[in-house]
């Protein structure tokens, strides 16, 4: 009996890995197809970005660190000059707010685990939560 | 035997030479010979020749490359062809530079300063240049002030527009057109200044041509003694109006156009683009425009070329070194593209454009190419070097710089 508890528990366990591979599987798929239309032509195909004028996405802190922080930018664009990793970029990039909350998750996703990067997805709710925020009173 | 060794030393030694003096991933002309004179550099912008030789490049991003500053002097202290020296002043990163008259002209992104040069063409006080134009706008887009004199007095400045078409919010889908373009009135076009007053700025200047987009290329022609300069022109027709364009008309248009510019010049940045492949100037889409409706408001282009490649550098050549065609034509470094995905990028080359009469003649051809070390590049950043500046030296050879590795290439005749 314990043991068909053990194996019981062992294969939700493995059913759930499962099904979070295939989610994130998934989420990649569809986020590709929205990084070639919409953010390909100036981020390039290979994520690499175009030097001194648009940024890479290529193991940067804007990219794998918080989130927030790249979900704001695809929200909202960026028309400032920033450094990102010390060096400066000119074009300006425009807000992508018409994209729904699931595709900015999964091509987020895509992006945080493509071109060499590994990071966790990005959910549906916590681009919900940056597009949205809670006003303080 | 003894003979036999010693010559074919000699034959090892000399081949060793020719390896350092002839870069063989760079394809000219036979007849030409292009050398690499100095390599890592870091950002080499544009670069200018002095009557007595000395070389001075400017670079971008000075302050944090080595030598820790924006402007370098070349030096070849063993004369054997080779930069093995260089000697590093102005603290300002920038694009522009150019000598007249015995000064050393160089800008930042937001000024122009010269420096006084003595009677062998070296800088006299490195630490204290005269500011000559200040308060430039620059705004993140098409900052870079690129620079040329004529033979009155007068120094004029591209000061790029910063938006790629005047629209409200610059590149996003569906945002309208400002009309008329506000953008226009400080900026999108050249300026002409005083060479030698101080602290000139835009109250001193004149507009001198405006409907431009942004300038790199940019030189003064002496044998029309007229201004010529290069437009990058807009970019993500496709992005922006997928209904209208697909990836290969946005990919090939808007032209790359140069043009001869008069006082008053309007070229009609934002209001139209020109279109090469059917020579017309066609109404932008945030301006109304479907791809094919076009006016003949605006001034035309001397010579168009496909889209993005993106002219850095514009030389007209004046030398006796190089075979007659060459004498007053047009050399243009086109730095290559990026807004061409998914379609292959294209350019990283330099093209001649024969001229005649002071109008180009015939075709434009590739003069050298191989500067991005592949034949396909599909993302920029594959592109080993970019060409981006030129200077003709006073024997007449041609100087390219390249400003991804700040390799310096020489391009020389012999017959």
């Amino acid at each position: 009996m314990k043991r068909i508890v053990l194996m019981s528990i062992g294969f939700i366990f493995f059913m759930a890995v499962i099904a979070q591979t295939n989610t994130l599987k998934e989420s990649m798929n569809r986020g590709k197809k929205v990084y070639d239309k919409v953010c390909l032509s100036c981020h390039m195909a290979d994520g690499g970005g175009v030097p001194k004028m648009n940024p890479p996405l290529i193991q940067t802190s804007y990219v794998l660190g918080d989130k927030k922080k790249i979900i704001y930018i695809v929200l909202h664009g960026m028309n400032d000059r920033i450094p990102i990793e010390d060096e400066y970029f000119s074009n300006n990039m425009a807000s992508h707010a018409d994209l729904t909350d699931q595709q900015i998750a999964d091509v987020l996703t895509y992006v945080r685990n493509s071109f060499g990067n590994k990071a966790d997805a990005v959910s549906i709710s916590e681009v919900k939560a940056v597009r949205n925020p809670i006003k303080k009173k | 035997m003894k003979k036999v060794i010693t010559l074919l030393f000699t034959a090892i030694i000399a081949n060793a030479i020719i390896a350092q003096t002839v870069d063989p991933t760079i394809t000219v002309p036979q007849g030409f010979k292009a050398a690499k004179i100095a390599e890592g550099l870091g950002t080499a912008r544009h670069i200018a020749i002095s009557p007595k030789g000395e070389v001075y490049v400017k670079l971008n991003y000075g302050k944090r490359s080595k030598y820790q500053n924006g402007i370098l002097n070349l030096l070849d202290l063993n004369k054997d062809g080779l930069i093995d020296s260089v000697n590093a002043f102005g603290n300002f990163s920038g694009t522009g530079i150019a000598i007249k008259n015995g000064y050393l002209y160089a800008s930042s992104d937001e000024e122009i300063f010269r420096y006084k040069l003595d009677a062998n063409d070296k800088v006299i006080n490195a630490n204290n240049p005269e500011k000559i134009i200040t308060g430039l706008i620059s705004r993140h887009e098409h900052e870079a002030k690129a620079i040329t004199l004529d033979n009155a007095g007068n120094i004029y400045v591209n000061i790029g527009a910063y938006s790629n078409a005047c629209q409200v919010q610059d590149r996003q889908k569906g945002s309208p057109a400002m009309k008329p373009c506000p953008i226009l009135d400080s900026a999108g076009g050249i300026w002409q200044f005083k060479a030698d007053k101080l602290n000139q700025t835009y109250g001193d200047g004149i507009r001198y041509a405006t409907g431009l987009r942004n300038v790199v290329g940019l030189d003064w022609n002496t044998a029309t003694n007229s201004l010529f300069v290069m437009q990058h022109g807009r970019d993500q027709l496709h992005d922006l109006f997928p209904d209208l364009y697909d990836t290969k008309q946005s990919a090939e248009l808007p032209s790359e156009c140069m043009y001869e510019l008069h006082k008053g010049s309007n070229c009609g940045w934002p209001y139209i683009y020109y279109d090469h492949l059917v020579n017309k100037k066609i109404i932008a889409p945030e301006y109304g425009g479907d791809g094919k409706k076009s006016t003949d408001d605006y001034q035309s282009p001397a010579i168009a070329f496909p889209g993005h490649l993106a002219p850095n550098g514009l030389l007209f050549y004046t030398g006796n070194q190089f075979p007659e065609k060459y004498k007053n034509g047009a050399f243009i470094a086109f730095h290559g593209s990026w807004n061409r995905a998914p379609e292959p990028q294209e350019g990283y080359y330099v093209v001649f454009v024969p001229f005649k009469n002071g109008k180009p003649t015939g075709q434009w051809e590739v003069f050298a190419k191989g500067f991005a070390g592949k034949d396909k590049i599909e993302n920029t950043r594959q592109a080993d070097h970019r060409p981006c500046g030129l200077a003709q030296s006073a024997d007449g050879s041609l100087f390219v710089t390249d400003d991804s590795k700040g390799t310096v290439y020489k391009i020389s005749y012999n017959k």
